[in-house]
């Protein structure tokens, strides 16, 4: 739970990162050029299957977790304890988890099968690379539901990462005071700054930003 | 403070034995003095059932001064009650006020079945024990106590790890029923000292083994077992858990 959460961690900063390059003011030829990148060079697309593998085994191991979890108390209290010690997100993560996934579905749909399988228009720049960046335009332009299907998205990523970012190092055996508290703050500062940065992209899209 | 009398609603759970179904069961108690114990409320109450020719409420209880950890009652929705870093013996009435209704529950997680009304079994608990929560030491004539340096800082968190009852309150508290907090208390408190090197290794993988077939389930650091707990055991256990179990399955010689 713990390696692979970290995995995708990792996976959520190169991801940013390269979405970032919308924001370039340049009809997205930079963030073509980045997809193009990732799609044609032989390293990320074998990153790519690790990926898909760190998922799956995340997600496994996730509802694994939550369903022998829960079969451990079968007949349940008839006050519940709520609030008093915990913090809901943090008993909410295969809750979470599911949303994400439910929005993961929707998003390899959207971009991933496209580029990947049923193709894209070429660039404006170069015929060799496909036109990712007015697929983003398509999707999101006009079509409010989908930007709000992809704000949830953000918003249940970011409650599942404050609670899971320090949480997997825990799991991993960090004991020391100091390190904790900065791994602590280093986690609610990237699990509001990431996912909000994700959130801005479809937002921008849709108000007509780029 | 100042004193006060108080008439109280409860909602206790009763159950006739480990097979039956069991309900609740709503009685009223009057006068009870703010000065008396949770225990001791109930001690009136079961008098007066008794006196009615009833069957008087089980619960667990021994030293009734918060050390031998056998009191267990989850009341109004929290183990041992309102009270930070408290067992229910030493949760006084003042904690609540006149009308209040109080609803006492047993310990509920699959590895602590009730046995009779409050009272759970969680003999789970010294079967983890003695699964590795021992020392090797040399008999003979005594030891000198000093003969072994221990860094201060060292015997501080040992003490503090040692200080578990295991009153089951974690457990209880557990969204996950998970006794991590318990178990690495108790692997804690022994891996800190160099009394406890020698089956270092072997007691993390034993006790943990243990746990897992006494169907406790899995930690997910939600953090309400650090937050019931009367004996303020720091989740940082948990984290030391973790790393003595990892480093022991890596380094272990044994399978
Ligand atoms: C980008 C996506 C995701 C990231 C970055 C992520 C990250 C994490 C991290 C860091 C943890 C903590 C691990 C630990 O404490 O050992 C975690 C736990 C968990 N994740 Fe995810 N996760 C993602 C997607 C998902 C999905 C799609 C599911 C689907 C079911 C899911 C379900 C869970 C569950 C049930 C837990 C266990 C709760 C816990 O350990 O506290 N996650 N995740
Ligand atoms: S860790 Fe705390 S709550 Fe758990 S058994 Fe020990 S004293 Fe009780
Ligand atoms: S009766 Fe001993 S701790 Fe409460």
């Amino acid at each position: 739970m713990s390696l692979t959460g970290i995995f995708l961690i990792l996976f959520l900063i190169v991801h940013v990162g390269l979405n970032a390059c919308i924001w370039a003011n340049d009809g997205g030829e930079m963030f073509n050029k980045a997809a193009h990148f990732m799609g044609a060079n032989v390293v990320p697309r074998i990153l790519e299957i690790g990926l898909f593998a760190g998922f799956l085994l995340h997600i496994i191991q996730g509802f694994a977790l939550e369903f022998q979890n829960r079969a451990k108390r079968k007949q349940g209290y008839a006050v519940a304890m709520g609030n008093k010690g915990s913090k809901w997100y943090s008993r909410s993560m295969g809750l979470l988890g599911t949303l994400i996934l439910l929005f993961l579905i929707m998003h390899i749909a959207h971009f991933w099968v496209p580029s990947r399988i049923t193709g894209l228009p070429e660039a404006a720049y170069n015929p060799n690379h496909h036109d990712l960046f007015s697929e983003m335009v398509k999707v999101f332009e006009g079509n409010l539901l989908v930007v709000i299907l992809y704000v949830l998205g953000c918003i249940s990523l970011a409650w599942h990462l404050l609670h899971g970012f320090q949480s997997a190092f825990r799991t991993l055996g960090l004991t020391n005071h100091k390190y904790i508290g900065m791994i602590s703050a280093l986690g609610t500062g990237f699990s509001i700054i990431v996912p909000l940065a994700f959130a801005m992209m479809p937002i921008s899209f849709y108000a007509g930003w780029v | 403070m100042e004193h006060y009398t108080m008439n109280l609603t409860l909602k206790v759970w009763r159950q006739k034995n480990a097979t039956s179904q069991g309900s609740f069961e709503t009685y009223q108690v009057r006068n009870i003095s703010s000065e008396m114990s949770f225990l001791e409320m109930f001690d009136v109450l079961n008098e007066e059932l008794i006196h009615e020719g009833k069957e008087p409420i089980a619960f667990d209880h021994d030293c009734r001064e918060g050390i031998c950890g056998m009191c267990s009652m989850y009341i109004n929705g929290r183990p041992h009650g309102p009270w930070e870093a408290n067992t229910t013996c030493q949760l006084h009435m003042r904690a609540f006020k006149d009308g209040d209704t109080i609803v006492v529950e047993p310990w509920r997680a699959n590895a602590f079945p009730v046995i009779k009304d409050l009272t759970v079994d969680r003999s789970a608990f010294d079967r983890i024990i003695q699964a590795g929560g021992y020392i090797s030491v040399n008999t003979g004539s005594p030891v000198d106590a000093n003969a072994i340096p221990v860094e201060k800082e060292k015997a501080d968190m040992a003490f503090a790890a040692a200080a578990c009852i295991g009153c089951g309150a974690c457990v209880a508290a557990c969204k996950n029923s998970s006794a991590l907090l318990f178990v690495s208390a108790k692997v804690s408190h022994l891996a800190l000292l160099p009394q406890g090197a020698p089956e270092r290794r072997t007691r993390a993988l034993n006790m943990v083994a243990q746990m897992d077939k006494e169907g406790f389930g899995s930690c997910t650091n939600t953090g309400a077992c650090e937050a019931v707990c009367p004996k303020e055991i720091s989740i940082t256990n948990i984290a030391r858990l973790n790393s003595e179990f990892t480093l022991a399955g890596l380094l272990s010689s044994n399978k």
